[in-house]
This record gives structure tokens, sequence and C-alpha cells, in this order.
């Protein structure tokens, strides 16, 4: 797997990172280093090899259906840029 | 066969597929302990974890899960003993973790099917390809200010089972069957209380056409449906733009569009270079969730008695029409009231009652059943009295109608107004006699063949007894002495 300029392109707005476009060639290559040396995983035969999805097997914690959190707007709201009538407020977003 | 559409060049087959979003009903949201309440001050029912804030981790909802295999369950589809949580990424200003969990690869319901209504009474068999779990947005008002947007996080975590059916409908009808019965589904089981206009069940429909026979055409999705009449001018008017498309030599852009219901039209909403890529991978602060199938089987057992079954059993207990038994158990209410009605009672009587007299009354007063002034007892000893020859048929609407007004058993009523029928066949006899005696030639007329008069004199005699008279009795009596002459 080998990622170009473009494809590093998408992937910058998607994460909605701006990069400069000298940029991009660059970290397309620091990127195509990470996926290589991820890549010599699949020199590992995991054929029927059920994927671990933690380290130590144990059951997630749940909670019960509880209302015991929220009733704190204030608190919420305290890091926005904006606010208005209890509400964050964000440049106009139409569809 | 009759679902085709005509083009100017020949017929086409709709094909549509629905996703379904419903909100679970729960107290908490799906990974926090903030309230979910419906119309609650802006931003009061948000905790850090929806509010995106970092290091919060989210903690699952057992009830929620609960309810999404219930509602499995009510699918009659797979329940998937493990799960994966995904997270869904995009930007989104009402979905402050930049990533929505939700499930992608393992979700904890799989393929089921639900059987839909169809108004001619006919069924149709509607795959479900998968339910799973996944949080709810934010909501944005574009209509406080002229240039921001305001943002509301209440419904941000709050829990929703994304529904996707199969492709199976190949008509508007259809597509309103199948949300209409899913809907009466959820309500049954308690999993969502299907409120379209608070938005807590609302669709989008994936539609296509093609030639009758042939492979699938290319697909629009239709997002956000908030109304089943919204969402079948939606469909009709994407389809018949669809063809128009096609026939004119073009091709469907996949696509995601709006309804404007304003205009009854769908139009574009997100150009094709932003083009969704959310990139999912299994949520790192999330386990998989496990389900014991001991678990899955308790709850399977506590489910109570569902629409299609329910509707089964009157048509073969009560010998109900597949129509009006699908109109009866709808709602679970409903059918509750039906039963107590029919239960030891005429059960063609009953329905007939419930569906005419009550359901138009309710309707006309824009009252809901649980609003009735009459109460399904009160209704059954209603018909108990036309049963027992206490009052005719024709009386009974009257009372009836006297007891929505006024709340009153009917026996009262019939005692007050003195409506009692009259079975006294000596009465009877005398009224027969009299209007008789009255009118001579009109007998004459009636023993030289003109045997239709028969029912002038019955109106005669019940317009005489104020509706009284019982009309079987009368009926027999003047056969008896009109025909004595012959």
């Amino acid at each position: 797997m080998s990622l170009d300029k473009d494809t590093v392109r998408r992937i910058a707005t998607l994460a909605r990172i701006r990069v400069d476009e000298d940029a991009l060639e660059p970290l397309a290559g620091e990127l195509n280093n990470i996926l290589g040396w991820v890549e010599q995983l699949n020199e590992v035969d995991t054929e029927g090899v059920p994927s671990m999805t933690s380290v130590v097997e144990t059951e997630p914690f749940k909670r019960s259906d509880t209302v015991d959190d929220g009733g704190k707007a204030e608190q919420v709201l305290a890091n926005a840029p904006e606010e208005a009538e209890q509400f964050f407020v964000v440049p106009k977003v139409v569809e | 066969m009759s679902d085709l559409l005509k083009g100017r060049t020949g017929e086409w087959e709709m094909v549509i597929g629905l996703e379904v979003h419903a909100q679970v009903i729960a107290d908490a949201k799906l990974f926090s302990g903030a309230a979910t309440d419906f119309g609650a001050e802006p931003n009061e029912q948000v905790s850090f974890v929806d509010a995106g804030m970092p290091g919060m981790l989210p903690v699952l909802n057992e009830a929620c899960v609960e309810q999404a295999v219930r509602t499995g369950l009510a699918l009659n589809a797979e329940i998937n003993l493990q799960s994966i949580f995904a997270r869904k990424n995009y930007f989104y200003p009402d979905m402050p973790q930049g990533y929505q969990i939700s499930q992608y690869e393992d979700p904890i319901v799989g393929e089921g099917e639900i059987v839909i209504d169809l108004p001619d009474g006919e069924t149709r068999t509607i795959g479900i390809e998968r339910l799973h779990m996944e949080q709810d947005a934010g909501k944005s008002v574009h209509d406080r200010h002229p240039t921001k947007t305001y943002i509301d996080l209440n419904r941000s975590g709050v829990t929703l089972m994304e529904i996707v059916s199969k492709p199976d409908m190949r008509s508007a009808e259809q597509a309103a069957a199948y949300v209409t019965k899913l809907r009466a589904i959820l309500r049954y089981i308690g999993s969502c209380d299907g409120n379209m206009q608070e938005g807590s069940l609302r669709a989008d429909a994936n539609v296509s056409v093609r030639r009758p026979g042939e492979a699938l055409g290319t697909r629009c999705e239709i997002k956000n449906l908030n109304s089943i009449r919204f969402m079948r001018q939606a469909i009709d008017y994407e389809a018949a733009r669809q063809i128009e498309i096609i026939e004119d030599g073009s091709e469907i852009e996949q696509e995601t569009r709006l309804f404007d219901s304003g205009r009854g039209e769908t139009r574009s909403m997100r150009s094709k270079e932003d083009a969704h890529d959310y990139r999912y991978f299994p949520d790192p602060d999330l386990l998989p969730l496990r389900l014991e199938q001991g678990y899955v089987d308790a709850l399977k057992a506590s489910l109570p008695e569902l629409p299609e079954a329910k509707k089964q059993r009157f048509m073969e207990a009560f010998g109900l029409s597949a129509y009006d038994a699908s109109v009866l158990v709808a709602e679970r209410e409903t059918a509750d009231y039906f039963e107590t009605v029919a239960e030891g009672r005429d059960s063609k009587l009953a329905a007939n009652w419930v569906m005419s007299e009550l359901f138009g009354s309710l309707n006309k007063a824009e009252l809901s059943l649980s609003e009735s002034p009459v109460s399904a007892p009160s209704l059954g000893g209603l018909i108990d009295l036309i049963a027992d020859g206490t009052i005719s048929g024709r009386i009974a609407k009257d009372v009836f109608a006297d007891m929505f007004e006024t709340g009153k058993p009917a026996a009262d009523i019939v005692e007050e107004k003195g409506l009692k029928q009259v079975s006294d066949s000596g009465a009877l006899e005398a009224a027969v006699a009299e209007v008789m005696g009255a009118n001579p030639d009109r007998v004459a007329d009636y023993r030289g063949g003109n045997h239709k008069l028969i029912g002038w004199f019955m109106g005669q005699i019940m317009k005489a007894s104020g509706g009284k008279a019982n009309p079987q009795m009368v009926n027999q009596l003047l056969r008896e002495k009109l025909d004595a002459g012959d």
C-alpha cells in the first residue's frame, strides 16, 4: 500500500488539518514509511485466528439506566467560543 | 403488478429500501447518565461525555442493550452474541466528539423480517438486513440568527436503533405499510414511542428504478423523512424524477437528497467531492459487547404478544377479516379495548361498534382512544342491550351518541329516556292493526301483489313508536296480517 500526494491531501481534508501544498510530498513519504512498517505484520499467518480486541479478557463495565448527570449547561458551555440563550453558537451551517 | 410505473418508453419498477432511526425509550443516554426527556432547556441534559470533552469515557447503558435485543427478537431477527462498537468519523457542529459511536461490521442484530399489511388485506414479507445501536447527534437551530447556527446538545448521545430493511419494497404504499408496522411493533414492546413529530422515529429512503426483471438501478438516498405522508410523496417524486432522467438518455448519479415538503420535491444535498468517507474503526474506548444465550432467551420469553400474532388470533378467535384485524391491532391500546368489548359478546358486532361508531366519534371530537368518554366495559354494556333485545340497533346509535356526550352507562340512558324496545306482541299487534286500518287502500294494493309496500308499513310503525318497536317482530307480524288476507 502506497499513498500519493492526492490521497494525503484528501485525508488531511477529512481530518480538517491544514497541510501546505509543499508539505504534502514529504508527509506522503513519512506516512508510507509508517505503513510499510505496519505492513510487516502481514508476514504473520493469521488464517483462522480471531481478531484480538483487548489484551485482558474482561467484560465491559455497564451502567444502569439511571439519570445521574447533566443539569450543568453553564459548565458544558464554559469553553464555547460563543454562546447565546444557553446554546453553542457557530457560523451558519446550511445544507 | 399494479405497482409498475408507466414511463414514456415503457414500464418501470420502483425498488425501495428503508433505514429507520428509532429513539430507544430509556431514562438515560447510551453512554452517559444524562437525561433523555424531550423539550428540556438547551444543553441542560448534557454530560461531559455527550459534549465530547477530552478524556471522557463512554460507559454502556445496559437498558439500551436490552431494548435493542428485545426489538431484534420482535423482528424475528438473529441476535449476535458478540457485537462491536465502531467510530464513524465526520465533522459536524452538532457532533462534538468528531465521530459517532455506532456499530459497523458486527451489529447487535442481524437478519430478520416483518409482515406488512396492505390496504387490500394482502400481506407481504419484508426482509430486515440488520439493526444496530448508535448515538444521536445534537440539534442545529438555524432560525434564531441570520448568520449563526445555534447548537443544543440535549439529544447528543441519546440511543438510536438504526433498523435497515432489505430493498424489498416496490411502491410508496408498501414503504408506508412497512413504517406503520415497524412503528406498531416498537410501540407494542415499548422500545420506541414512535412519535414522528418529535423525531423519535425518522426514515431515510433508498430509491431506485429498473425495468421489471432487470438488475438493480443506481439508487438515491432521501434523508430524514419525518412523516409517513412526506415519505410517500418523496418516494413517488423521486421515482418519477429518476425515470425521466433515464428516459431522457442520462444516468442516475448516486447521491443523498433532501425532501422539501413545501415544494413536494427532492433536491441534491451534498456535492460529489464531499462524498462521505467515514473511516470506521472499532472504538478503543469500548470492549466488544458479549451477551449470554440465556439472557436473550429470557428476554424472548418476556415479550408481549406482537401485532402479527394478535392479528392472526383475532381472525381465528373472533372471525374478523384480515383488514379489520389489522386495523384493530395497529395500536396495543386499541386491541386491548376491542378485546374487552368483544369478550363474551358477538365479536363482529363489537368490531363494528369499535371501528365505525367509536372511531368515528373520536375522530370527529379529535380525541384519542385513551381520552374516550366511553370506556370498553361501557360500550360492552350497550352491545349487551342490543343483544338481549332491550333496544334496537337504530336506537343504540342514539344511545351511543348520548353516552359519548355524557359518559353515562347505556342502561341509565335507556331507562331515563324510556328507549326500551317494545317487544310486547300485544302492543305491536295493536300498532299493526291501527296502521292497516288507517290505510285500507294500501293494504289492498299489497294484497294485489305490490309486496314492496311492506317497507312503507314498517316505516309507519317504527315512526309511530319513536323507533322503539322491535323491527323483527313488527316485520313478522306485518307479514302474517297482510298475507292473511291474500
